[in-house]
Order: structure tokens, then C-alpha cells, then sequence
């Protein structure tokens, strides 16, 4: 059966695409403002440290959005508050913390539930998403859209430039965790459709490549958000003709749009540099 | 009258450590002022502090009669070039135009109006032509221009420089303290921090002399007396004969 026919007929098919698109689009924005701060590292630990969140949520039997948000921004408080109280550097911090919020959670989730929930959790199964996850997607996309265009400006200026920013009163901590927990729900939206570890390729590898293509902060927010829907399309519908790993199926696009943009770029690329540099040589020879 | 800028008692130090301490002054508004020392004498330290950037073990800043809580919106801060990310995808306008955010305010964006003055700010540094360039591809001193523009887009009453001269090119220079002794005719107070005395003389009226205490400050010609700047910069001296008498 063609895509679009299984797509009019199958419910979950129609789910599935909307949700990747909304955690595309989601994954996009914030993900832009995490590679213009230099957090990708601050993205994989997030997103590792919400599992012991989702198995608590699950233990306690309420949604899995209000245990991961907490064990998320504590992470990150936890991650700041040693890099600012000890010589420490902050990756090692990262490293340190956000291990050990992920080994806690693969033994928790192992004494409360069975391990293929833990596999789905770790890889998602964008297939099986239920109505209520559908719609917790969505309301966690709004809030986040909201959220980044009511405060864009401080984003901007405290992403560029923190010194002004705090000179002038803003609170600058404040806003970084803000961004993180903006970051953690990123993250839960995220569980279904790629899963805990590949979330961070959904963050950092659309953004990235819009990086490449513009010298402005609202197209590269735009940008991010297109290559990260239009990898989480392509990726389910390559995943569902070849029947492969949706999750996988996904990151892969995007790293392929990375890998063209990287060569093909017109300011950026390797491709056009290279030939500006050879153009430039031969001129003198 | 009201003192433009009043410091008191002001100590500053890291870990435990002071760096600058027991620092008093204060100045009239109107006035262009350097802040002179040797490396290690805790200017940047002194200026940071006195805008809240780095907590103070003690001491107060007055400003315009009012705590320095009160008036941040109104200070003008061109940070040292060498902590920013020059790769961030921003292009000049958009840069002079984060001058206007302060008194903008939450939920407000800047609007045609705005950048219009941004643009005006740009061209009184002589950048207009490269409004469209990304920020990264200008040279040292049309940065540090575009920051002076940014500073004049914010409207302030107290520009704060730090360092500004550094590693920039004659005429940018010349372009930054023209422009510095335009906006002092204008009744603003300017703070520089400037490692550099030979040019003293000639940029500032006012001059604060530190060597993690306050030496003198005043008028450019009371504050550089022999004995005092031999004070300032004493410290240095005894500390390399102290090397090069160890074996």
C-alpha cells in the first residue's frame, strides 16, 4: 500500500506524522538557541536525565511530563551549581550529573516495569503513539512556541551577548533555566517519536545545518524548524516503506541534510570554498 | 550639586583574595574620564563591580544620586571585544539595534522607528555602509565602532568603556574619542578603563590612577605627577627586582 493511501486509512499513521512534525518543529527552535550557546553537550544530559523522571511518573501512575520536567531542570541546577562552586569544568560536571540521573533511571524503570517499555523510552516507537501523547505534544509545542516569541528578545541578547544583557538587569540565570526547561519538555515531547538517546541529534543537527545557511537569528530559528519537520516526515516514511527503526529513520535524514548543506552551502559550504580558494590560486599562477 | 558618579569604600576581591580595595571618588557629570594603572591593578575588576557585574565585598556606587539598581538602563557598557561570539548570526544593524532592548522592556519589539535610530547611531560612527555585514567579517576597530554605536543607540546618561582601544586601527580610534568628547559636550559621563598613559593626557580630562588602591583622582594634570604614577606603577618594579635577585 502507497504512504498517502495508509496514511488516509490508519489513524496511528496520521498521529505519528503530526507528532513528528510538532517535536521538528520544537526540537528546531530550542535547538537553535542550544547550538548558539554551545549547550549541545547541556542537550544529551537533559535529555538522559528525564528517564528516572518518566519511571517515577509511571510508579506513581500520573503523566510522565510532570516527573520528567523535575528530574530535568534538577539536573541542570545540579550541573550548575558545580561548575560554579568548584573547579570542576562544566563538561565534567555535565558528564558527572547526567549519568548518574540516567543510571538511576535504568534502575528504577527496571524495578517498576518491564524492559521493553525502558526499550521504547531509549528509542521510541513513534508508531504507537496513543491520542494523549498525540496531544501532549501538542500543548508542550505551543507552549514552547509561545514561550521562545514572547521572549525572543531576551533569548537573543542573552545567547550573543550575556554581559549586556546582565549589565542592563536582566536575569540571566534565570532565563538559562528557563531555556532548560523549555529543553526538558523538548525532550518529553521528543520520547515518543526518536527516544531519549537520539534526541539530541533532533536538537543539535537541524539547527546546525540552518547555521550554515544564514547570517540571521530568525531564519535560523525558521530553517531549523523546516529541516527538523521535513527530516521527521521523510524519516517516517522512509521508516514505514522499509520498515526500519523510526527513530533511527529520522536522525538519519537529518544528518543527511546536514552532510549536503555541509558540502553544498553557498557561504559555508566546503564545496564553494574550496572552489574560491582554487579560483583565487590559479588567478596568480 | 549632585555628584554624576560617587564611589565609596568599594572592595572587590576573588576567593578571598582582594583585588581592589578601599576605593573612594567621585566626579561632576559632563566629564570624560580614563581609568589608568598598570596590568593587575583591577581596572576592569573596578568597573565590573561598579555596574553589578561582579559582586562587592563592600562599599557603595551612587549614580545621578541613585543606587545603582535603579539606574542600570541608563548605563551604556562596552564590554573588552574578546568574549563575544563573532560567528553568532547577527549583521550590524540588528547589533546596534540590541542598544534599544533596555528601555524596550518585556513583550516589546523594536519597531520601524527604532531601527531607523539605530540606523542613525551607525552612521554616526561611519558604518552605515556595512548595516548588512555579519559582524564577524568587520575588522577590530569597525567592531569596536559598532559597539559605540550600540552604546549610543541605548540613550544612556553613562558610557562605561572597557579597554576600547585595544588592538584597533588609528582611525577607529580617533573616530571613538572624537565621538566620546562629542557625547561629554552633551553632559554625559564617561568611564574608560585604558592601559595606555602616553595618550592620557590628550583623550581624558578626568583620570582615575589605580593600583588596586585608589592612587589619585582628578584632573588629568593633578593625578599624572611623577611621584604618583611611580606609585602606581612601583608595585611592578620592586616585584621584578624581587625576581631577578632569586637564583
Amino acid at each position: 500500500m502507497m504512504f498517502l493511501e495508509a496514511l488516509m486509512q490508519y489513524e496511528y499513521l496520521q498521529k505519528a506524522l503530526l507528532t513528528s512534525i510538532m517535536v521538528g518543529i520544537i526540537s528546531g527552535v530550542i535547538g537553535s538557541f542550544i547550538v548558539l550557546r554551545g549547550l549541545a553537550l547541556m542537550g544529551d544530559a537533559i535529555s538522559h536525565a528525564v528517564l528516572p523522571g518518566v519511571a517515577v511518573s509511571y510508579f506513581l501512575g500520573i503523566n510522565f511530563f510532570f516527573g520528567a520536567v523535575v528530574t530535568g531542570v534538577l539536573t541542570a541546577v545540579g550541573i550548575g551549581y558545580i561548575s560554579q562552586n568548584s573547579r570542576i569544568k562544566n563538561d565534567s560536571s555535565i558528564g558527572i550529573m547526567f549519568t548518574a540521573a540516567f543510571a538511576l533511571g535504568i534502575i528504577l524503570i527496571t524495578l517498576l516495569k518491564s524492559s521493553t517499555d525502558l526499550y521504547h523510552i531509549l528509542f521510541g516507537n513513534v508508531l504507537a503513539v496513543r491520542p494523549s501523547d498525540m496531544w501532549m505534544t501538542m500543548i508542550i509545542g505551543v507552549i514552547v512556541l509561545i514561550s521562545v516569541f514572547a521572549f525572543y528578545k531576551e533569548l537573543l541578547i542573552t545567547s550573543f551577548d550575556p554581559t549586556m544583557a546582565q549589565a542592563y538587569g536582566l536575569p540571566n540565570k534565570l532565563i538559562h533555566y528557563f531555556l532548560m526547561t523549555l529543553l526538558t519538555m523538548v525532550t518529553v515531547a521528543s520520547l515518543q517519536t526518536v527516544g531519549i538517546i537520539l534526541v539530541v541529534a533532533m536538537l543539535i543537527t537541524p539547527a546546525a545545518t540552518a547555521y550554515l545557511l544564514t547570517n540571521r537569528l530568525s531564519s535560523m530559528i525558521f530553517l531549523s524548524a523546516c529541516f527538523g519537520s521535513l527530516s521527521s516526515v521523510l524519516g517516517l516514511y522512509i521508516s514505514y516503506r522499509a520498515n526500519l527503526a523510526s527513530g533511527a529513520t529520522i536522525v538519519l535524514v537529518a544528518t543527511t541534510l546536514f552532510l549536503l548543506t555541509l558540502i553544498f552551502s553557498p557561504k559555508q559550504g566546503v564545496l564553494w570554498r574550496a572552489i574560491r580558494t582554487r579560483q583565487k590560486r590559479t588567478s596568480y599562477s | 550639586m549632585e555628584k554624576a558618579l560617587s564611589v565609596k569604600d568599594l572592595h572587590v576581591s576573588y576567593y578571598g583574595k582582594e583585588v581592589v580595595r578601599n576605593i573612594s571618588f567621585s566626579f561632576d557629570t559632563g566629564k570624560l574620564i580614563g581609568v589608568i594603572g598598570p596590568n593587575g591593578a583591577g581596572k576592569s575588576t573596578l568597573m565590573k563591580a561598579m555596574l553589578g557585574l561582579i559582586p562587592k565585598d563592600k562599599g557603595t556606587v551612587i549614580i545621578n544620586g541613585r543606587p545603582l539598581k535603579e539606574v542600570r538602563k541608563q548605563i551604556a557598557y562596552v564590554p573588552q571585544r574578546n568574549n563575544l561570539d563573532w560567528d553568532f548570526p547577527i549583521n550590524v544593524l540588528d547589533t546596534v539595534l540590541l542598544g534599544t532592548y533596555p528601555k524596550l522592556g518585556f513583550f516589546h519589539r523594536p519597531k520601524k522607528e527604532h531601527k531607523q535610530w539605530a540606523m542613525e547611531c551607525l552612521q554616526r560612527v561611519g558604518m552605515e555602509a556595512y548595516s548588512k555585514k555579519q559582524i564577524g567579517e568587520l575588522s577590530g576597530g569597525q567592531q569596536q565602532r559598532v559597539f559605540l554605536a550600540r552604546a549610543l543607540a541605548q540613550k544612556a546618561d553613562m558610557f562605561f568603556l572597557d579597554e576600547p582601544f585595544v588592538g584597533i586601527d588609528i582611525g577607529s580610534e580617533e573616530t571613538i574619542v572624537r565621538i566620546l568628547k562629542e557625547i561629554r559636550d552633551q553632559g554625559k559621563t564617561i568611564l574608560v578603563v585604558h592601559h595606555d598613559l602616553s595618550k592620557a593626557r590628550e583623550y581624558f580630562q578626568e583620570l582615575i590612577l589605580l593600583n588596586q588602591e585608589l592612587i589619585e583622582f582628578g584632573k588629568v594634570e593633578d593625578v599624572l605627577q611623577p611621584e604618583q604614577i611611580a606609585k602606581a606603577y612601583q608595585g611592578q618594579l620592586s616585584f621584578l627586582k624581587e625576581l631577578a635577585v632569586k637564583p
